[in-house]
C-alpha cells in the first residue's frame, strides 16, 4: 500500500487459532466454549502443586495437519519451552509453547487481489496453550475492584501461525487472513468461530519511504478478533505511523491495543517495558520426534483444499465466478459436492445452489449445515426436472414446501398432484377443446403467423394449471394443426 | 508402655502379621505411641494421621480375619514427605505458602502405596520446597538427628530420615533432586534409594526441579528398600518424564554374593572436603567388599568439580518457573493488597522463606535474556559431559562407590550462614541427579558416635545391582542393627 505516495506499508501477522480436539492439550479437561465459570478445569490446567501435562497426540495430529495444508515443513524433532510471565489468568504464571523448535517450519499461501497472485510467506506455526479468562467488576484490571479468574479456556490448545512480512497493503492482508481461515475450516483443525475468540490475530506493521529496502520501526497490535477490527486498527495505524513520519519523528517500536469503541490503537508497552520471558525447554515433557510415517498418515487425511475443489468445479464447466462462491466456505462446497454425486448437471446444480437455496436459507437466517433440503434431495428434485416429471417453475414452488416441511421432493409431488400431464390421451381432449374455442388463432397460424401457437399453448397450460408437459402440448398441437 | 515389635524390619513385620502374632491396628497404635514418646524431640512430623491410620490398620485386620493373603507391604505403617500429594490431607512442603493447602488428590506414590495396603500414618518434615540439606529451612521446625539431638538430620528429606531412624514409621519416602534421600539417610545410619530418574512416577510430587526430583524409600534394611521399591516403581502415563520400563522384582537382587563384581572408585569423589575420618570409614567398608570376593579399581570422573555450578543453575532455573505458580489466587497463602501485582509481590514476599526466595532469585538470574546462553544453556552442556563421565566408568565397571556426604552430620546453625559451604557439602550427590543414574546410601560405620553412609552408584535401572552390594555389605556388617539412645546419651561405636 502506498501511504500519500510517501511510504511504502509493510505487514506480517500472528495468527493464533484455537484447535478443536475434543480435550486441552495437556489434560483431559473438555474444550467446549462456555460452561459455568471454573467448571471445565482439573488439577493440571489450574496448576496445582504436584501436577503434570500430559500432550494430547491428537493437538500434535492437528497442528501436523493444519501445517501440511500451508505448506509447511514438518519438524521430525520439536520441544516445548516454558514462557515466564506473571499474569492471573496464567495458571502456572508460565505458558507451555514452543520457542526454537516449532511443530511447522516454513510454509506460505497464495492470495488473490484485483486478480494478482501473491505468495504470502508463513515462518512458522507453533502448539501452546490458551490462558483462562480475566472478568474484571470494572473496565480493566488496574481500575476494577475486584476480579474472579475463569479457567475454562487455560489448557485449550493453540496453533501460532506466524507469516512473514510479505504482505503491503490492507487488501492483501485481508486476503490472506480469508484464505487463512478457509484452509484452517476446510481441514476441520479449528471451527474459526471469530466471535467465540477461537482465532485472534496480532498485527505487525511499519512504513518506509518508497523505494527503500531496509524496514522501517513496527509496531505489534496484539488480539483483534475479526477481519472488520483488522481493517479499522490498520488504517488507523497506518495514518497513525504516516503522521509521526510526517512531522519528522521516529516511530517507537513498541506492542500496542486497539480499542475497538474508539477506534484507536494504544500503547500497551514499549520495548523498554518488553516482557523477557526467560524460555527455556518445558522439563515436564519429553521433547516430540514425529517420524515422516505419522507426516503421512495425516497426510491421507488431508481434504482436497478450496483452491483443488475450484479447479474442479471449473473442470466441470462452471465459470471460475461460481466455483468461487461455492468453495467459499467448505459447508457449501461440502453440500454442492453431496448433491453433484447423485446428480449430475454440475452447471444446473451450480444455478440451483447460488439461486433458489441460498436466497431460501439467507431469507430464514439459515446455516447450509442446518438446511432442512439436504443435498440428496436437492438432487432428487432436479432428477424430477431432467425426467419432465415436474417443469423448473413447478420445481421452485416444490423446492419451498420442501424448505418448509422437510419431506422429499417426490412425496410432495405426488401428494400435491403436481406432475406434469403427459398422457397423450388426457391432452388431445383438451387440445381439441381449446382448438374449437379459437378458430381466430387457428387461423392466423394457418396464415403463417407462427406467434400464434404461443397463444395456444398458453391457453392449453392454463387450462391444466401449468402441468401439461410443454414439449408434448407442442408437438400434438402441432400434428392437430397441419 | 512400648511394643517390642517397634524397630523392626518390614520384612519382620510382614512375618508377624502374617502369623497373627500381631494385628495391623495393635501395629499401628505402637507407632502412634512413639511418635508421641519420641517426636517432642525429635520433631519428624508434622502431621500426624492417628484416626485415619487406625481405620487403614482395622480394614488390613478384617482381611487378614478373612484369611485373605497379606500383600508384602500390607498391614505396615509408613509416612511420606509433606511435599507428595495426599487428597484431603494437608501437604505443605514445609512452606508457609502452602501451609493449609489440601490437595484434591494423591500423587501416584500415595495411590501405589495404598494399593499396596500400608497405613498412612503421617506427613513428614523437610526443607521447604525440599530446598536445603539440613531440614533447617523448615517454616514449622527442626527435625533433630537421633543419633545426636544437637545435630541436623540432613536435608531436604530430614523428616523421612529420622523417622526411620527413630523407629516412628516402618519405612518412610523422601526425594532427592540433589542428595536430599542420600545424605540424610546417611547423617541418620538409614538406607536410602533415589532411583533412576524416570523409574518412579512424579505426579503428585511438588516439584522443585522437574529434571532432576526423583521419590525414594527410606528403609530399616536393604531388603525392605527392594519391598518399597516394588511398590512405588513403574510406568506411569500420567508423569510424561516416567520411563516405559518393566520393573523387576527387586527383591531378586538380594543376594549375598559380588564374587567377581566390578566396582569402580572415583578418585574426585574422596577430594577435598572431604572429613579424613569419613574417608578412612569408607575405605574400610571398600577392604570388606574386596574380601567379599569384589574387584575393586580407582576410576576418574574428571568434570565433577563443575557439577555443583551445573546444578545449581539447573536446578535453580527450574525452581524459578516451578514455583513462580504460588502467586495467591487459586490456593495456598495469599497476602492482602489492593492491586493484583502488589498482591503477587507480598504474598510471594511473605509466603517463601529466605532459601526458597534466594533459589528463585538466582534461578530467575539464570534464564534472564542474555544470560541464558552463559549460565543454563553451559550448564546443560555440562551435564551431558558428565552423564559421558559416568557412561565411560560404567563400560568397565558395575557400580561406582564413594562416600554419600563428606562429612557426619553437623550441627544447627554451623552451615546455614554460608549458603555456599552448604552448597558445597552436595559434591557427592548431585551428579548423581544430573546423569539420572541411580544410587543408595547404606551404613557404613560411625564418626564421633554419628553414622557415616557409603553411596553405591549404579547405570540407569541398575538399581538391581546396587542392591545386590548393599545387600551384601548388608549381610557381612552390623552397622544398620544398632540404634541411637533416645533416652539422650548419645550412643558410640567404633566402625565395625
Ligand atoms: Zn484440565
Amino acid at each position: 500500500m502506498v501511504v500519500a505516495n510517501k511510504y511504502e506499508m509493510v505487514c506480517g501477522l500472528e495468527v493464533h487459532v484455537e484447535l478443536q480436539t475434543k480435550t486441552k492439550i495437556f489434560c483431559s479437561c473438555t474444550t467446549e466454549f462456555g460452561g459455568e465459570q471454573n467448571t471445565h478445569v482439573c488439577p493440571v490446567c489450574l496448576g496445582m502443586p504436584g501436577a503434570l501435562p500430559v500432550l494430547n497426540r491428537e493437538v500434535v495430529n492437528y497442528a501436523i495437519k493444519a501445517g501440511l495444508a500451508l505448506n509447511c515443513e514438518i519438524a521430525e524433532f520439536s520441544k516445548f519451552d516454558r514462557k515466564n510471565y506473571f499474569y492471573p489468568d496464567l495458571s502456572k504464571n508460565y505458558q507451555t509453547s514452543q520457542f526454537d523448535l516449532p511443530i511447522c517450519g516454513k510454509g506460505g499461501l497464495e492470495i488473490e487481489v484485483d486478480g494478482e497472485k501473491k505468495w504470502i510467506g508463513i515462518t512458522r506455526a507453533h502448539m501452546e496453550e490458551d490462558a483462562g479468562k480475566l472478568v474484571h467488576s470494572g473496565d480493566t484490571i488496574t481500575t476494577s475492584n475486584e476480579s474472579s479468574v475463569d479457567y475454562n479456556r487455560a489448557g485449550v490448545p493453540l496453533l501460532e501461525i506466524v507469516s512473514e512480512p510479505d504482505m503491503r497493503s490492507i487488501p492483501e492482508v485481508l486476503a490472506y487472513l480469508e484464505k487463512l481461515v478457509q484452509i484452517l475450516e476446510y481441514t476441520e483443525v479449528s471451527d474459526c468461530r471469530l466471535e467465540q475468540g477461537s482465532v485472534r490475530f496480532d498485527i505487525n506493521v511499519s512504513l518506509r519511504p518508497m523505494g527503500a529496502t531496509t524496514l522501517g520501526t513496527r509496531t505489534e497490535t496484539k488480539n483483534l478478533n475479526s477481519f472488520s477490527s483488522v481493517r479499522r486498527c490498520m488504517e488507523y495505524e497506518v495514518a497513525r505511523q504516516a503522521r509521526v513520519l510526517d512531522a519528522g519523528e521516529k516511530v517507537v517500536q513498541e506492542t500496542r491495543t486497539w480499542d475497538e469503541g474508539q477506534g484507536v490503537t494504544l500503547t500497551l508497552r514499549s520495548k523498554e517495558e518488553a516482557h523477557d520471558y526467560r524460555y527455556f525447554p518445558e522439563p515436564d515433557l519429553a521433547p516430540l520426534v514425529i517420524d515422516r510415517e505419522w507426516v503421512e498418515r495425516i497426510r491421507k487425511t488431508l481434504p482436497e483444499l478450496p483452491e483443488a475443489r475450484r479447479a474442479r468445479l471449473q473442470a466441470l464447466g462452471l465459470s471460475a465466478y461460481d466455483a468461487g462462491v461455492i468453495t467459499q466456505a467448505k459447508a457449501l462446497s461440502d453440500f454442492f459436492d453431496a448433491a453433484l454425486s447423485s446428480y449430475g448437471d454440475a452447471k444446473t446444480l451450480a444455478n440451483w445452489v447460488m439461486g433458489d437455496v441460498t436466497r431460501l436459507l439467507n431469507t430464514n437466517q439459515c446455516s447450509v449445515v442446518d438446511s432442512p433440503i439436504s443435498a440428496t434431495q436437492l438432487a432428487e428434485l432436479l432428477g424430477l426436472i431432467d425426467k419432465g416429471t415436474i417443469s423448473g417453475k413447478i420445481a421452485k414452488s416444490v423446492l419451498e414446501d420442501m424448505y418448509s416441511t422437510g419431506k422429499d421432493a417426490g412425496v410432495i409431488v405426488k401428494e400435491k398432484g403436481l406432475a406434469q400431464i403427459s398422457d397423450e390421451g388426457a391432452l388431445i381432449g383438451i387440445i381439441d377443446d381449446v382448438i374449437s374455442a379459437n378458430p381466430q388463432s387457428v387461423e392466423d397460424f394457418r396464415a403463417g403467423k407462427d406467434r400464434a401457437i404461443g397463444f395456444l399453448v398458453g391457453q392449453i397450460m392454463k387450462a391444466t394449471k401449468g402441468q401439461a408437459n410443454p414439449g408434448l402440448v407442442n408437438k400434438l398441437l402441432k400434428e392437430k394443426l397441419s | 508402655m512400648e511394643s517390642v515389635s517397634i524397630g523392626k524390619s518390614v520384612s519382620e513385620l510382614h512375618e508377624l502379621l502374617v502369623h497373627k502374632d500381631i494385628s495391623s491396628a495393635e501395629l499401628t497404635k505402637a507407632y502412634i505411641d512413639r511418635i508421641q514418646a519420641v517426636d517432642p524431640d525429635l520433631q519428624a512430623y508434622l502431621t500426624v494421621l492417628e484416626d485415619e491410620a487406625m481405620a487403614q490398620a482395622a480394614e488390613v485386620d478384617q482381611k487378614i480375619a478373612q484369611g485373605e493373603a497379606l500383600k508384602p507391604l500390607e498391614g505396615i505403617p509408613m509416612a511420606l514427605k509433606d511435599n507428595m500429594c495426599t487428597e484431603g490431607i494437608r501437604t505443605s512442603c514445609a512452606s508457609k505458602m502452602l501451609e493449609n493447602f489440601v490437595p484434591p488428590y494423591n500423587a501416584t506414590v500415595t495411590n501405589r502405596l495404598r494399593a499396596a495396603g500400608t497405613i498412612l500414618l503421617g506427613k513428614l518434615n523437610m526443607d521447604e520446597f525440599a530446598m536445603g540439606s539440613s531440614t533447617e529451612n523448615s517454616y514449622f521446625t527442626k527435625t533433630r538427628n537421633p543419633w545426636n539431638l544437637e545435630c541436623v538430620p540432613g536435608g531436604s528429606s530430614g523428616g523421612s530420615a529420622v523417622a526411620v531412624a527413630g523407629d516412628e514409621a516402618a519405612f518412610t519416602l523422601g526425594s532427592d533432586t540433589g542428595g536430599s534421600i542420600r545424605q540424610p539417610a546417611a547423617f541418620c545410619g538409614v538406607v536410602g534409594m533415589k532411583p533412576t530418574y524416570g523409574a518412579v512416577s512424579r505426579l503428585g510430587l511438588i516439584a522443585f526441579a522437574s529434571s532432576l526430583d526423583q521419590i525414594g524409600p527410606f528403609t530399616k534394611t536393604v531388603r525392605d528398600n527392594a519391598l518399597v521399591m516394588n511398590a512405588i516403581a513403574g510406568y506411569d502415563a500420567l508423569d510424561s518424564t516416567s520411563v516405559p520400563y518393566e520393573t523387576p522384582d527387586y527383591t531378586k537382587f538380594l543376594v549375598n554374593d559380588i564374587k567377581g563384581l566390578k566396582i569402580g572408585i572415583p578418585r574426585e569423589y574422596f577430594g577435598e572436603g572431604i572429613d579424613p575420618d569419613v574417608a578412612k570409614g569408607i575405605k574400610a567398608g571398600i577392604q570388606t567388599l574386596i574380601d567379599l570376593g569384589a574387584e575393586v579399581a580407582e576410576c576418574s570422573l574428571p568434570h565433577t568439580e563443575y557439577a555443583i555450578p551445573a546444578y545449581y543453575l539447573i536446578a535453580t532455573a527450574e525452581a524459578s518457573s516451578n514455583l513462580a505458580r504460588y502467586d495467591g489466587v487459586r490456593y495456598g497463602y495469599r497476602a492482602d493488597s489492593n492491586d493484583v501485582l502488589g498482591m503477587f509481590k507480598k504474598t510471594r514476599a511473605e509466603g517463601f522463606g529466605q532459601e526458597v526466595k534466594r533459589r528463585i532469585m538466582l534461578g530467575t538470574y539464570a534464564l534472564s535474556s542474555g544470560y541464558y546462553d552463559a549460565y543454563y544453556l553451559k550448564a546443560q552442556k555440562v551435564r551431558t559431559l558428565i552423564k559421558q563421565d559416568f557412561d565411560k566408568a560404567f563400560e568397565k565397571f558395575d557400580v561406582l562407590l564413594s562416600p554419600t556426604a563428606p562429612t557426619p552430620a553437623f550441627k544447627f546453625g554451623e552451615k546455614s550462614a554460608d549458603p555456599l559451604a552448604m552448597y558445597l557439602s552436595d559434591i557427592t550427590t548431585v551428579p548423581i541427579n544430573l546423569a539420572g543414574i541411580p544410587a543408595i546410601s547404606i551404613p557404613a560405620g560411625f564418626v564421633n558416635g554419628l553414622p557415616i553412609g557409603m553411596q553405591l552408584m549404579g547405570k540407569a535401572f541398575g538399581e538391581g545391582a546396587l542392591y545386590r552390594v548393599a545387600y551384601t555389605f548388608e549381610q557381612n556388617t552390623n552397622y544398620h542393627s544398632l540404634k541411637p539412645n533416645l533416652s539422650g546419651e548419645v550412643l558410640t561405636c567404633g566402625s565395625r
